[in-house]
């Protein structure tokens, strides 16, 4: 496994500022390329630890209303696989230290060719994947190829993954492991801090890797909570919405995103401080 | 991109039968690629079949409940006025539109609830594309007293009123799917975006032979009962084997179900029939064999539409069962092997078919066994008078009469 990921690098950081990270998913295209891009590269400045970016799929089964319409606007503006990697080669041209973990559905790496999309991705400056629908049961014919270039498969774990499946997600997944804190689809519900806690400190029994938790988390509030627990703490669906909601202002857009991903950075690199005074 | 001629590496197996294995794989195709939210549910699924495939008492109360609720086993009917009008072969339909309900959408679906019992699951969700799945899971929902809520495509819901309101009648509700396409493959999306929120309690009764495993190779089960009933019932019509079944496929339920038992006799020859919409040359289509790729979606690797960059296109059909992007994975298997013949027959072949099967015969066919017929109207001829054909009359018409009626330009 590589040395030089910029994850590990990234969470070291974290860990030494005694800091949890913010992660910010957005997706690839949405509203448009040129938007996306320069959204991308504003991000950093506006504290984000690590970039998620979605590669827009037609059918995000784990998604809720938010993300799937983002995928959908970013295909009907011409959106592809290629074009994402693309995005992250001119991301990575002006940023070298930024991790990106690239997430999405299986069908478009397989139609691209999953060896190619491994090689291709790695050079583009991809750290970590996240691939919704292939899970360690089927992950054989593109897990090895991604790891051998250099790049982190994150696994999803869940609150109804068990003791006895566990071992499974666990092994050869890399760079951070990705609690699922609700039972259900990006965007729902909310769980409870408590339950927040319990589960890390049960995955932490099983892992050293850093744990980011996600799904259900909607505002700076509710990030710190997690963000006290949990060494990284990922928002989707709200700075989605945040997207949707100034399509009609696009020379406004990447400031009002990353003015709105700005409180929720503050809110998870705080959690710490406020709770110690 | 990826388009590796898989025909030509499928080597013949010994059986057509065996699979699929552990991991749920038919060859290259099926398995589980499904999020993490949803494995443990799947997993559980198929613990719980295997289990129940095990105790003799579960086929016992499916056994009894075919019978005396659903009415099996279906009819086999010599369509002598049709066989003489196409004057080749001879014609036999299998009349699964006889079932309660009117189709073979009941056989899977009193399977899969009485396995949800038996998990003491207590509510169940569908998706559903025409409405027959949606309406049969609705019946034993309601046979069974279990709440259930079905997903169906907004477009999809303006196009089969009918069936939209037998469902609520049977207590379902019904809820209007409005993300994606706002059809069949959208309204499975959904269905499995409730499942894995509402993990607990409920069952997804999934409609066709597709899904992530065990769901293709269970629902296969269920509907097997078609071709072995008729083993028998050709026994003892013409004392042998048939020479070839024709079935339309829309996910494959009905045709894997009249296909399984006879996979194994090298002197059957199998058609599936799929929706060629306006012709497969213009690309305005649902046959993800002869018009797709393999590809994952819904839970497995399978034929689908797609574009060059794998996001998946909607069909085109005239038949709202026939209109779904993929396949179930058995099928794709059976193709790169190439046990069955997949054919297509367009949205004017089945109009017509339809209408000959009701002057001809006094039946009023589903559109989507009409696609069957359509090929059965091309195929028969060719062969010789002592050829016994079977063809799945897999569901009734009743549903279609608006559609036809509008396609004919009849105002109703
Ligand atoms: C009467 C009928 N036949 C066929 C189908 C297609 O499904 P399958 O290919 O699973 O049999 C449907 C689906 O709605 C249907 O209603």
């Amino acid at each position: 496994m590589s040395v030089n990921n910029r994850l590990d690098a990234r969470f070291a950081e974290l860990r030494a500022a005694n800091q949890a990270g913010f992660i910010s998913f957005t997706v690839a295209g949405d509203p448009d390329y040129e938007t996306s891009l320069k959204l991308l590269q504003a991000l950093p400045a506006a504290g984000v630890d690590v970039i998620e970016l979605g590669m827009p799929f037609t059918d995000p089964m784990a998604d809720g209303a938010a993300i799937q319409a983002a995928d959908l606007r970013a295909l009907a503006g011409g959106m592809t696989l290629v074009k994402t990697l693309q995005m992250v080669r001119e991301f990575r041209a002006l940023n070298t230290t930024t991790p990106i973990v690239l997430m999405g559905y299986y069908n478009p790496i397989y139609s691209y060719g999953a060896e190619k999309f491994a090689r291709d991705a790695a050079q583009a400056g991809v750290d970590g994947l996240i691939i919704v629908d292939l899970p360690p049961e089927e992950d054989e014919e593109f897990r090895p190829a991604a790891q051998k270039a250099g790049m982190y498969v994150i696994r999803l774990t869940t609150p109804t993954t068990n003791e006895k499946r566990l071992p499974a997600v666990l092994s050869n997944s890399g760079g951070f492991l990705y609690y699922v804190s609700i039972t259900g689809i990006t965007g729902a519900a909310t769980a409870s801090e408590q339950q927040v806690q319990n589960a890390i400190a049960r995955l932490k029994q099983h892992s050293k890797l850093p744990v980011a938790v996600g799904f259900g988390i909607k505002d700076a509030a509710g990030a710190q909570t997690v963000a006290r627990h949990a060494d990284a703490v990922v928002v989707g669906s709200a700075i989605v919405q945040t997207v949707e909601r100034n399509l009609n202002c696009r020379h406004e857009l990447v400031t009002n995103v990353c003015t709105y991903v700005q409180t929720l950075s503050t809110a998870v690199h705080d959690a710490r401080k406020k709770a110690a005074a | 991109m990826n388009k590796t001629a898989l025909n030509t590496n499928a080597s013949r197996p010994n059986s057509f039968k065996t699979g699929p294995d552990e991991r749920g794989h038919f060859g290259l195709f099926g398995g589980r690629f499904v999020a993490e939210t949803l494995m443990p549910l799947i997993l559980e699924v198929e613990k719980a079949y295997n289990a129940a495939k095990a105790d003799p008492s579960f086929q016992q109360e499916l056994d009894y409940y075919m019978e005396h609720y659903a009415g099996r086993p279906s009819p086999l009917y010599f369509a002598k006025r049709l066989t003489e009008h196409l004057n080749g072969a001879k014609i036999y339909f299998k009349r699964d539109e006889l079932n309660h309900t009117g189709s073979h959408k009941i056989n899977n679906c009193m399977g899969q609830i009485l396995l949800a019992r038996r998990m003491g699951k207590k509510r169940i969700i569908a998706e559903t594309g025409a409405g027959q799945h949606g309406v049969a899971t609705a019946t034993v929902a309601a046979l069974f007293d279990l709440p259930c809520t079905v997903y169906m495509g907004a477009v999809d819901i303006e196009r089969q009123k009918p069936n939209v309101f037998r469902m609520k009648l049977l207590g379902a509700t019904v809820v209007p799917v409005k993300s994606g396409s706002h059809t069949l493959k959208d309204a499975m999306n959904e269905a499995l975006r409730d499942w894995v929120t509402n993990v607990e309690d409920t069952f997804y009764i999934i409609g066709t032979a597709a899904g992530p495993h065990p769901y293709p190779a269970m629902v296969r089960d269920f509907q097997s009962v078609i071709g072995k009933e008729l083993r028998g019932q050709m026994m003892k019509a013409e004392s042998r084997l048939p020479d070839s079944l024709v079935a339309c496929i829309g996910g494959g339920s009905n045709a894997i179900g009249l296909f399984y038992e006879f996979l194994d006799e090298p002197t059957v020859k199998m058609y599936g029939v799929e929706a060629g919409g306006h012709g497969i040359e213009t690309g305005k289509h649902a046959a993800s064999l002869n018009g797709g790729r393999p590809g994952v979606l819904h839970g497995n690797r399978t034929y689908l539409l797609q574009d060059a960059d794998g996001q998946i296109l909607e069909g085109d059909s005239i038949s709202a069962g026939l209109d779904y992007p993929g396949i179930g994975p058995e099928h794709s298997y059976l193709f790169d092997t190439k046990r069955v013949n997949y054919v297509s027959a367009t949205d004017n072949e089945a109009l017509a078919a339809f209408q000959l099967c009701c002057k001809m015969e006094g039946i009023i066919p589903a559109l989507e066994p009409a696609h069957a017929l359509a090929y059965v109207t091309k195929l028969a001829p060719t062969l010789p008078k002592d050829h016994l054909m079977v063809m799945n009359l897999c569901g009734r018409g009743d549903k279609d009469i608006f559609n036809v009626a509008e396609k004919l330009g009849v105002t109703l």
